[in-house]
């Protein structure tokens, strides 16, 4: 399996948008708006992270724009000092694909939340994965609604026992890397909001990217789901359980690294072994660069909803054209081709004229 | 058929009638070609200078099983030397090219009027399938009309068979039979017909060619053989000087979005999802990416609009298109636009609701939910264009008022006026209206702070400033929470979210629209009909025919439904009577009898189909009698 090379010109994702060498810092993009987020709330980690990392993109502050539905995540644009808009519940990536089409200098950002991208807006959130629109989706994934007070999510564990849900819920959830990686999406990762290292190498590979990032954000509400994802937090057990990807190494994981994945030669599928068992060169080497979903999607079905293991970074990352990039180009190619004569598109080819008397 | 103007006879001894005006109507299956019949003969009566409206009648399945009534497909189109305003109540003539088609539209011929039937199709089996136990071809119940009965399928196999071309193909032309033997009967010129078949058809020049022989082959069966005595001309009308072109609603609302984007000098974001009876109005837009348009084909309506308007907030003129059940789910969006006072414009081309409803058929009845189908005090500006032309202007209007006071503005059109079609007096470009927009650069808080207030207003317009991302120093944030005025941070203060509420309606209520003018050329009628939209034809034609019985009655048609042109009070006031009809349970009736507290009488009918002329002379009869009493 390879990419396939389309013939396009391989872009950049902050192509087309304007840079500056003016020193910027974290300080910059802080907004005047008081940050409403419950204390410890794993949001703030994430926002400090944002807002240390772009400054590293030299980009112009004025050509960012963050777009959000609606959820206690979704609240981050107020607090950027960018351009953004809190748009309506699960419609962000339809609101950024407009803005993304018509805007090619913009570095468009979206943030949401388990409730907002899987539930209200799945169907958006499907369909620009598959469009490939050069967006950067922070999904930020604390498995519960934290907004409407409680109430389960689609990433919820069955059996979750709320305020709607005395009896425990029923659905199963959704593993969103995997809906991504179902979906196409040319870029998927994976990061936890604790791991501000971690975190921050996702997102600058997502920002790299041309084409639709998702990135997944494990999410701590203390208020709501305390403790939701504590085990990848606990030294000594997040060892055991964190996987993290390296583009072009061995995967593997451990204290000591004497875990990994390996392919089962009788059935395909991939698998955690103990290296010792299987030796390192039975290792899988990851690439995040095959075209073919499937490699990743089983990467992603390594964890499950117990966290026994959890897999890290950037699952894929490969080239695609992107919608609004394809979009301009059929702008531009008709542009070309035929004058923008307004006058004679109204005439038309069947005129006849009245004469005066 | 209408008045004769003058007889005389052709130099080969058939009489030559010259009529006034026609009413045609095609219907047969919808496998048939009924519209492109229709519009083919619609092309020829423009090309030969007629005054022209349409009216097409199709089910809303792609193929309904065929010869059924479900099935049936029609075309109206009346032509005439004078302006007309409708596509007319009833045909004169009636072409009926199978028994349901017959069936379905037999009713609406009034007695000696012309029919002509494709007598292929009366099988014993096509004649059960919708119920006729006789065939009505061969008993007297077709007596009271002049019949002329063509056996249009064999004929056109006849005159196709040394083409080589299958039976079935062969037979398919026969529409294009019926096209040409219409056409020696009114005189219509053939060559744009003939030049459009070797087009539309250019890469199956043999099907070209078939279509060209079953037409010609039809204007010859008139020609030759002696089943038609007369032919009718209608002469050119006289309609005001300049050119003119044949226009569908749709194809004009395209138009006008071009249109608005080249005035604007903004690129144009159309957002949309495929709808009866919008899609369209996608399709136009499509073809003219030349213009810096882009369309795109959202997963939904909710994404269509959002994508609109998340082009708006870029700075771009974002459009949407639907049809009611599309403007109810994007309802929400439309709240969001209005709380971030973005500039927005939904084409929403109503049809038979509710629900599902029925997608092919017109109505008037999303007036309401234009109006208020929002949560909270959410409103918006509200067009409605008159005719098929009519959507060119109404679509400029919507863009100005869009851009102006950085709004959303539903524009309503219908069925009626989206696929009918009538004549367009091309308009000057150069007279075409400004719409540039000045976008913010500069801070402008008032407190010298040297930041940027995105929901600081014009003083005028209570318009705010139009910031997009890009521009340096204005970095703004908006959105749907409620807005703090002036500096646009959030806001739960409850005397702001007062002032806000009533700042968004006040903006909405002091845009500058014109007065509605009042059509009485007697200056001395004491009932006022008044219209919205797309009855603008029947209301204006049903008001002329009371006239012409030596009647009064004055006509006022409104094409800003919010707000309301700011002299309607006052002419509501002066009239004795103001009857109100519309297609639906009376939605604008409600509207002015709320506002402005005048008896408005609402005549109202819901069938799918727009008035008839003869209809509403009855009814504004029976007003202007009652005041006369
Ligand atoms: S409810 Fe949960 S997710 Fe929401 S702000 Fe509070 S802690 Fe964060």
């Amino acid at each position: 399996m390879t990419t396939i090379d389309l013939g396009l010109p391989s872009l950049g994702g902050l192509d087309g948008v304007p840079t500056t060498e003016d020193k910027q810092t974290a300080k910059d993009y802080k907004s005047d708006q008081e940050v409403r987020w419950c204390p410890g709330c794993g949001d703030y980690a994430v926002l400090a992270a944002v807002q240390s990392f772009l400054p590293q993109l030299g980009l112009k502050r004025e050509n960012i724009t963050f777009v959000s539905g609606i959820g206690c995540s979704s609240r981050f644009p107020y607090y950027m000092n960018t351009y953004g808009m809190h748009s309506i519940h699960g419609r962000a990536p339809a609101i950024a694909t407009g803005l993304a089409v018509s805007r090619p200098d913009l570095s468009v950002w979206v943030v949401t939340g388990d409730g907002d991208a899987l539930s209200i807006g799945g169907n958006h959130l499907i369909h620009t994965l598959r469009r490939n629109v050069n967006l950067k989706i922070l999904l930020f994934n604390n498995r519960i609604y934290g907004l409407t007070k409680g109430q389960y999510s689609p990433t919820s564990e069955e059996g979750k026992v709320t305020k709607s849900t005395p009896m425990g819920s029923l659905d199963h959830p959704f593993n969103p890397v995997s809906l991504a990686l179902g979906a196409e999406a040319t870029f998927v990762g994976r990061a936890l909001d604790s791991d501000r290292k971690g975190l921050t190498e996702v997102l600058q590979a997502a920002a790299e990217h041309r084409g639709s990032a998702l990135v997944e954000i494990y999410q701590n509400c203390p208020i709501f789901n305390d403790g939701a994802f504590e085990v990848l937090k606990e030294p000594g057990e997040r060892e055991q359980r964190i996987i993290p990807l390296r583009h072009g190494q061995p995967i593997r994981f451990g204290p000591a690294g004497e875990h990994g994945v390996v392919r089962n030669p009788a059935t395909g599928m991939l698998e955690v072994a103990e290296v010792a068992t299987v030796g390192e060169q039975a290792l899988v080497v990851h690439d995040t660069t095959l075209d073919d979903p499937s490699y990743s999607f089983a990467l992603s079905r390594l964890g499950g909803q117990d966290l026994t293991h959890t897999v890290t970074g950037v699952f894929r990352s490969v080239s695609r054209p992107t919608y609004d990039d394809l979009a301009r180009e059929q702008v531009h190619l008709a542009q070309q081709s035929r004058r923008a004569d307004l006058r004679s598109l109204l005439r038309g080819k069947d005129t006849w004229t009245v004469a005066g008397d | 058929m209408s008045t004769d103007v003058g007889n005389g006879a052709s130099p080969e001894g058939t009489e030559v009638r010259k009529l006034d005006r026609v009413v045609i109507r095609f219907a047969g299956d919808s496998g048939d070609g009924m519209q492109l019949t229709g519009d083919r003969f619609t092309s020829e009566a423009a090309a030969f200078g007629n005054d022209l409206a349409t009216l097409p009648n199709f089910p809303a399945e792609i193929r309904a099983p065929q010869g059924t009534l479900p099935g049936v497909s029609s075309f109206q189109l009346h032509f005439a030397d004078y302006d007309i305003l409708t596509p007319g109540d009833r045909p004169d003539v009636l072409v009926a090219m199978n028994p349901a088609a017959l069936k379905a539209n037999i009713a609406d011929l009034p007695k000696g009027g012309t029919l002509i039937v494709n007598t292929d199709e009366f099988t014993k089996r096509n004649l059960t399938k919708v119920g006729y136990d006789e065939d009505p071809l061969e008993n007297d119940s077709l007596a009271a009309f002049n019949v002329h009965k063509v056996a249009m399928a064999t004929l056109t196999k006849g005159a196709l068979e040394a083409t080589g071309l299958s039976k079935k193909d062969a037979e398919r032309a026969k529409n294009m039979f019926a096209l040409g033997l219409l056409s020696w009967m009114y005189h219509r010129p053939t060559e744009g017909t003939e030049r459009f078949l070797r087009e539309k058809f250019a890469r199956q020049p043999d099907i070209a060619e078939a279509n060209v022989l079953a037409f010609r082959a039809g204007w010859n069966y008139g020609e030759t053989t002696e089943s038609f005595a007369v032919t009718y001309q209608v002469a050119p009308a006289k309609l005001a000087t300049g050119t003119y072109r044949q226009i569908t609603g749709n194809t004009a609302l395209a138009y006008g979005i071009v249109a608005a984007g080249q005035q604007s000098g903004l690129p144009v974001v159309l957002g949309t999802y495929p709808i009866t009876p919008a899609s369209d109005v996608l399709h136009e837009l499509a073809k003219h990416k030349n213009f810096g348009i882009t369309t795109l084909q959202a997963e939904d309506e909710i994404a269509g609009i959002g994508a609109a308007l998340g082009a708006s907030f870029g700075g771009a003129l974002g459009v949407t298109s639907t049809s009611g059940p599309g403007v109810a789910l994007k309802s929400e969006t439309i709240g969001l636009a209005v709380m971030t006072e973005l500039p927005l414009i939904v084409l929403a081309i109503q049809r038979g609701g509710p629900s599902t409803g029925l997608p092919t058929k017109t109505e008037q009845a999303d007036l309401l939910q234009a109006m208020f189908g929002r949560n909270g005090e959410s409103p918006v500006a509200i067009i409605a264009p008159m005719s098929p032309a009519d959507c060119f202007d109404a679509a400029l209007e919507a863009a100005r008022i869009a851009l102006t006071y950085r709004t959303p503005v539903i524009l309503l059109s219908d069925g009626a006026i989206a696929n009918g079609s009538e004549p367009w007096l091309i308009p000057d470009v150069d007279a075409l209206p400004d719409l540039s927009v000045e976008f913010a650069s500069e801070p402008n808080a008032p407190d010298g702070s040297g930041e940027f207030w995105p929901y600081l207003r014009d003083p005028e317009t209570l318009a705010r400033p139009w910031a997009v991302p890009g521009t340096p120093g204005l970095q703004h944030r908006i959105g749907g929470l409620e807005k703090a005025d002036g500096t646009g941070n959030i806001s739960y203060d409850p005397d702001n979210h007062d002032k806000m509420v009533r700042l968004r309606q006040a903006k909405i209520d002091g845009i500058t629209v014109p007065d509605v003018v009042v059509d009485d050329p007697s200056g001395k009628a004491r009932v006022l009909v008044v219209g919205w939209g797309s009855s603008f034809g029947p209301i204006g034609a049903a008001c002329r025919r009371v006239r012409r019985l030596g009647m009064t009655v004055a006509h006022a048609h409104l094409r800003h439904l919010n707000p309301f042109p700011d002299n309607l009070g006052e002419v509501l006031a002066s009239y004795d009577r103001v009857v109100v009809p519309e297609m639906n349970l009376g939605q604008l009736a409600l509207l002015l009898r709320a506002k402005y507290l005048v008896d408005a009488v609402s005549y109202t009918k819901v069938a799918g189909l727009p008035f008839k002329a003869e209809e509403l002379q009855n009814v504004l009869i029976d007003f202007v009698q009652g005041v006369a009493q």
